[in-house]
């Protein structure tokens, strides 16, 4: 369709205003983060900081627990992205490539877990894990997620694409199955596998409500639990909560920019997030 | 077994279900202690008056029959969270899907590649970003006085109010941000789809005559209906079990004026209420499901 350079101009203008609002509170809240607290409840309002100091995320880290919340996201994220990339890509090659009894009513059961609400599997969970003496342990944070459906369908998808000749070639070898995922499959799975550990480390990540429940002492909080109850603890600080905020905003943008291409593949794969 | 299939074939078969299910037992395993066992418990317990204190003595807990569910219909939090649940997400579920579609058609309209993948990180980065971190900066957004919203405000003479701790204002404003946070998503979905359309459409529409507003309507929307119906679907879905905006932004108040179905389950929960959480999950589950069929069901038929 043919557009005059006016009609160009009304779109990227929508475009930037709306950039502007959607960008803008990520702005705001990272810019005050460097601001000391006097300016940041200074009338009117500073936009770039007059003085720029890093005092707010010192006083985080000395403050609150931050750096233990920050070092137990990362482990629990890691150990996720390792299971996830295992189990789910064992499970996909089964439900792709290999014929059994039952198949299609266990890839069934991978469908219904993706539609189960987790409100509604939350309390039972916890009662499970309170019996399994899993309260307030990383097990009990990682163990309900160690294999998700939305993994499984990624990897069956993808590994379905794989030429059957490869595997019928290594059967003929006399090749066993376990083999055959892991020495052939398994590195043809790359991109499938980078995608799916950039969403289960973003998804862990961000994780929230499961962990605020499991989790009780601080020692075991994630960063988002940490950043709540600090949220909870008077919201006056506004200097350590936007400086909470950059620290568990960040790692994630850093992610998103450079591997942006496998978040979309992502989406575009399966359809979901 | 048909006799006259060779015993070594049936061995392989036999050796190949083994295999399978060994390839899924990860899964299996996980998905019956974790999620089915789970999901039945949670409907069983609906059926009881158990509580936190019973989990280490489960022969305290005595089944009250459909105590709970009546129970539920009399409560007025929760009468006032199945309300706000439904405003949420009638007002929510247009708002970004509407939003997804403006941001998906100026994408597709012919800008260069670099900036359109430039506009598009940018509209995405909510949709991926811990919702403390967002709650966290929109609270510094709305604070009354010290907020950026308010004071820009102030600058065209508007005194604004005190948006998360105001009756009429509080669901708006977690409505609104909802949508701004989750509006990239169909974008990048509808996105896709529009990509799809065939060009050829729309010039024998313009040939007949078609404006760029009849275009959008008899070739853009219809193309689009499958996709449509998927962001509706799995958008309300979501919409429905609504909890950690209004519980980081707002716990719920003020007087229940945030309060959402899933948030005033987690309450039950918290108290350690846990039958009649079972009994209210229940429903929600019912009602989730029931309304993503009946979309389907008028999606596809339409």
């Amino acid at each position: 369709m043919r557009r005059t350079r006016r009609q160009h101009a009304i779109i990227y203008l929508g475009l930037t205003v709306g950039l502007v609002l959607v960008v803008g509170p990520f702005l705001w809240t990272a810019l005050s983060s460097v601001k000391p607290e006097r300016e940041i409840r200074r009338d009117p309002p500073t936009f770039w900081p007059e003085t720029w100091t890093l005092d707010n995320f010192v006083e985080l880290f000395e403050r609150v627990s931050i750096g233990t919340a920050f070092a137990n996201s990362v482990i629990i994220a890691l150990v996720l992205v390792v299971t996830n990339l295992l189990f789910c890509s064992m499970v996909g090659y089964a439900f792709a490539k290999l014929d059994f009894r039952g198949k299609n009513l266990a890839f069934g059961l991978v469908l219904v877990q993706l539609a189960i609400p987790a409100i509604v599997l939350m309390v039972p969970q916890f009662v499970l894990i309170a019996k399994l003496g899993m309260v307030n342990t990383f097990i009990g944070i990682i163990l309900p997620t160690v294999v998700t459906p939305l993994g499984v369908f990624m990897m069956r998808q993808f590994i379905s694409d794989l030429p059957d000749e490869l595997i019928d070639a290594a059967r003929v070898d006399g090749a066993r199955e376990f083999r055959i995922y892991f020495r052939i499959i398994l590195p043809l799975c790359g991109p499938a596998l980078a995608t799916l550990g950039l969403i289960t480390f973003l998804s862990s990540w961000n994780n929230f409500l499961w962990p605020a429940v499991v989790a009780q002492s601080e020692n075991m909080y994630t960063l988002p639990v940490a950043l709540n109850i600090l949220n909870g603890n008077e919201g006056t600080h506004y200097n350590l909560l936007v400086a909470g905020s950059v620290v568990v905003i960040a790692p994630i943008l850093l992610l998103f920019v450079f591997l942006q291409r496998f978040f979309i593949q992502g989406i575009a794969t399966t359809g979901l997030k | 077994m048909n006799s006259a299939v060779p015993a070594a074939v049936v061995r392989l078969t036999l050796r190949r279900s083994w295999i399978g299910w060994m390839f899924i037992l990860p899964f299996v395993v996980l998905f019956v202690v974790f999620y089915l066992g789970p999901l039945l418990v949670g409907i069983g317990m609906s059926f009881t008056d158990m509580r936190s204190t019973d989990v280490t003595n489960p022969l305290a807990v005595d089944v009250v029959g459909v105590d709970n569910y009546l129970r539920l219909v009399n409560d007025g939090a929760m009468r006032r969270a199945a309300v706000n649940t439904v405003v949420f997400v009638v007002t929510a579920l247009p708002l970004t899907i509407g939003l997804g579609l403006a941001a998906a058609v100026l994408l597709n309209s012919g800008i260069a590649r670099l900036p359109a993948a430039f506009f598009r990180l940018g509209y995405y980065l909510p949709n991926i970003t811990s919702i403390i971190g967002i709650a966290v900066a929109w609270k510094f957004l709305l604070e009354p006085e010290a907020g950026l919203v308010n004071r820009l405000l102030e600058l065209v003479g508007v005194q604004g109010p005190n948006w998360l701790q105001n009756q009429s204002t509080a669901l708006p404003s977690i409505i609104v941000m909802t949508a701004w946070r989750s509006f990239g998503f169909n974008m990048v979905v509808l996105l896709a789809a529009l990509q799809t359309i065939p060009r050829e459409l729309y010039e024998a529409a313009e040939v007949d005559g078609a404006g760029r507003w009849a275009r959008f309507r008899s070739v853009t929307v219809p193309s689009l209906r499958p996709v449509l119906l998927f962001c509706t679907v799995y958008s309300s879905v979501g919409f429905m079990q609504f909890l950690e905006e209004p519980l980081v932004m707002t716990r719920g108040g003020p007087l229940n004026a945030t309060l959402s179905a899933s948030l005033a389950i987690f309450g039950q929960f918290g108290v350690g209420n846990y039958g009649y959480a079972g009994a209210a999950s229940t429903v929600l589950f019912t009602v989730i499901v029931a309304l993503a069929v009946l979309q389907l069901r008028l999606g596809r038929n339409r």
